[in-house]
């Protein structure tokens, strides 16, 4: 019985963990969807919805009702295998990366030893992250990367006219701008020295900048709007433009197929906030908060945590607020700017790095 | 016993994704296979502790080469494929090629056998670090090949995809002609 429970422990903890982390992405996924018509309603001098419970808050549930009980339509020459596919590898692999997401720091002076049957023995920390990944930095860029196919697939399988246009110009899209999205987060990488997300805060907390936003500036912007880019967000969201392609890759997509690709879009909007707050803001690392608190301790790892969203949300206002701004690009001048500028700049931010670093060295100057 | 049970799910998926892959009639059905057994192979990579080489396996193979792959399938939309009956020949190049392989497998069950077991203590193998220290160290030729064949087809897909303007076309043709006009002179 006792060698039972120990043995199921730790896979009860790890879904414990994982549906929490879940829950609290997709709560704020949803309540981005609502901020983000609020907000655009706004920016456009609307008042937004405001029908669904006070301030329209209840307005995310309405929606997800909704597409459930639409009629759900597959088109009569669809080729129905792929058609059925393509929302469940968009979504999948949106959501894969949650698992290296940095949530806060570890949290160390807990006690486990009250715990019955000796399940507390030798567990040192608690972590915030589900994973320990070493390549945590490649494995989002890994699976998002395997998102296109979610994108190409829809777009093929629909047999429309406006579809395949879509899918095919978000799949060129997305390759193009992976190239600079990768450029742009190898300075970052070689100033931390090491592919894990929290060991690159590590590195932050211990460098004389505190935020690598600050040596790589350049890397920044270029991942910045490499990210647009990449999740088909206004400037960049020519995969579903209204006025040409009816809706690009998901006209024919009704119901929760629909709502499943809605989602997949949030969820990398989300996936690239994270993305930037760990490389470039630090993370869930507050400056001067070991003076407060002890690193290690509760109340470190909540502020912190809190830190982290209160970044994280800065980012999705960021990616409203430029969609209630600026128009959307060309597709030739959309292609041009990636290949001819976004990927150059990336590129020689990165030898710029090199050089600096080896300067540095040369000089002896410390680096950490 | 975790990485057991993994190990059986991900070969099993590998091997249903791989016969999928060979007996679909549909080319696209059949690329989304071969996406399937990268993917399951990339998941075997991990159970192994080799994490930099499972996303590498995805980034490169699933993220980038099947792209193009899905992509061409896409926009030529490939019928079917049908039985070719001159390519009967085949067949027998097949079986021969399939005993080839059975072979080389068992004596690699065999050479695995036989091998006495000791543990590895190398912890760090795998990781990125250690992965990048031996490859610019020990293995730096083999890099430095590989980056200059890969230089040689980027630059070949350059030269090859360049379209050339009316001027340069008129300029190449004005060039040849002057050629053959020397060449019949010197007769």
């Amino acid at each position: 019985m006792e060698s039972v429970i120990k043995t199921i422990f730790p896979v009860v903890v790890l879904f414990g963990g994982a549906t929490v982390a879940f829950g609290a992405v997709m709560g704020i996924v949803a309540y981005t969807v609502l901020a983000e018509r609020k907000i655009l309603g706004w920016l456009q001098g609307r008042i937004g919805p405001n029908r669904v419970g006070p301030w329209g808050i209840l307005q995310p549930f309405a929606d997800l009702l909704k597409f459930i009980f639409k009629e759900d339509i597959a088109p009569d020459k669809s080729t129905k295998f792929v058609y059925f596919l393509a929302p469940i590898v968009a979504v999948t692999c949106a959501l894969i990366p949650m698992v290296v997401y940095p949530f806060g720091p570890p949290i160390t002076s807990i006690d486990w030893s009250f715990l019955p049957y000796g399940l507390g023995e030798g567990v040192k920390q608690l972590p915030l992250t589900l994973a320990k990944i070493d390549v945590g930095v490649l494995f989002v860029l890994a699976i998002t990367s395997v998102g296109v196919y979610g994108i190409a697939l829809a777009g093929w399988s629909s047999n429309s006219k406006y579809s395949l246009m879509g899918g095919l110009r978000s799949s060129a899209q997305m390759i193009s701008y992976e190239l600079a999205m990768g450029a742009s987060v190898l300075g970052v990488v070689m100033l931390a020295g090491t592919l894990d997300l929290n060991g690159i805060i590590h590195a932050q907390m211990h460098s004389p900048y505190r935020w690598f936003i600050i040596p790589q500036i350049i890397g920044f912007f270029v991942f910045l709007i490499s990210a647009f880019a990449e999740t088909n967000r206004v400037p960049f969201d020519l995969p579903e433009a209204e006025t040409e392609l009816v809706a690009g890759f998901h006209t024919e997509y009704s119901a929760l197929k629909f709502a499943l690709f809605f989602m997949a879009e949030y969820v990398n909007m989300f996936t690239v906030s994270v993305m930037a707050v760990t490389l470039f803001l630090g993370g869930w690392y507050v400056p001067g908060l070991t003076h407060i608190f002890d690193y290690g301790t509760v109340p470190y790892a909540l502020v912190s945590a809190g830190a982290f969203f209160l970044k994280l949300f800065g980012f999705l206002f960021l990616y409203i607020w430029i969609r209630g701004t600026l128009p959307r690009f060309r597709f030739d001048q959309l292609m041009n700017f990636g290949w001819k500028f976004l990927l150059p700049v990336a590129l020689a931010n990165v030898i710029l790095t090199i050089c600096a670093i080896w300067l540095w060295q040369f000089m002896g100057w410390s680096l950490t | 016993m975790v990485t057991t049970v993994f190990f059986y799910i991900f070969a099993g998926l590998a091997i249903a994704c791989a016969c999928s892959l060979v007996y679909h009639r549909n080319p696209l059905y059949s690329a989304i296979s071969l996406i399937g057994v990268f993917i399951s192979l990339a998941c075997l990579y991990v159970t192994l502790a080799a994490p930099f080489i499972a996303v590498t396996q995805i980034l490169v193979y699933a993220g980038a080469i099947m792209v193009l792959v899905v992509f061409v399938i896409m926009l030529l939309n490939l019928d079917d494929d049908n039985a070719f009956n001159r390519l009967k020949y085949l067949y027998g190049v097949a079986v021969v090629l399939g005993l080839a392989l059975m072979t080389q497998t068992f004596f690699i069950f065999y050479a695995v056998l036989k091998t006495p077991q000791n543990p590895s203590t190398n912890t760090t193998a795998g990781l990125t670090q250690s992965i990048g220290e031996t490859m610019y160290t020990e293995y730096l030729l083999p890099v430095e090949i590989v980056g200059i064949m890969l230089l040689m087809a980027i630059v070949g897909a350059v030269v090859l995809s360049r379209r050339l303007n009316q001027p340069q076309i008129e300029l190449m043709k004005a060039q040849e002609d002057f050629e053959t006009f020397q060449e019949r002179n010197e007769y």
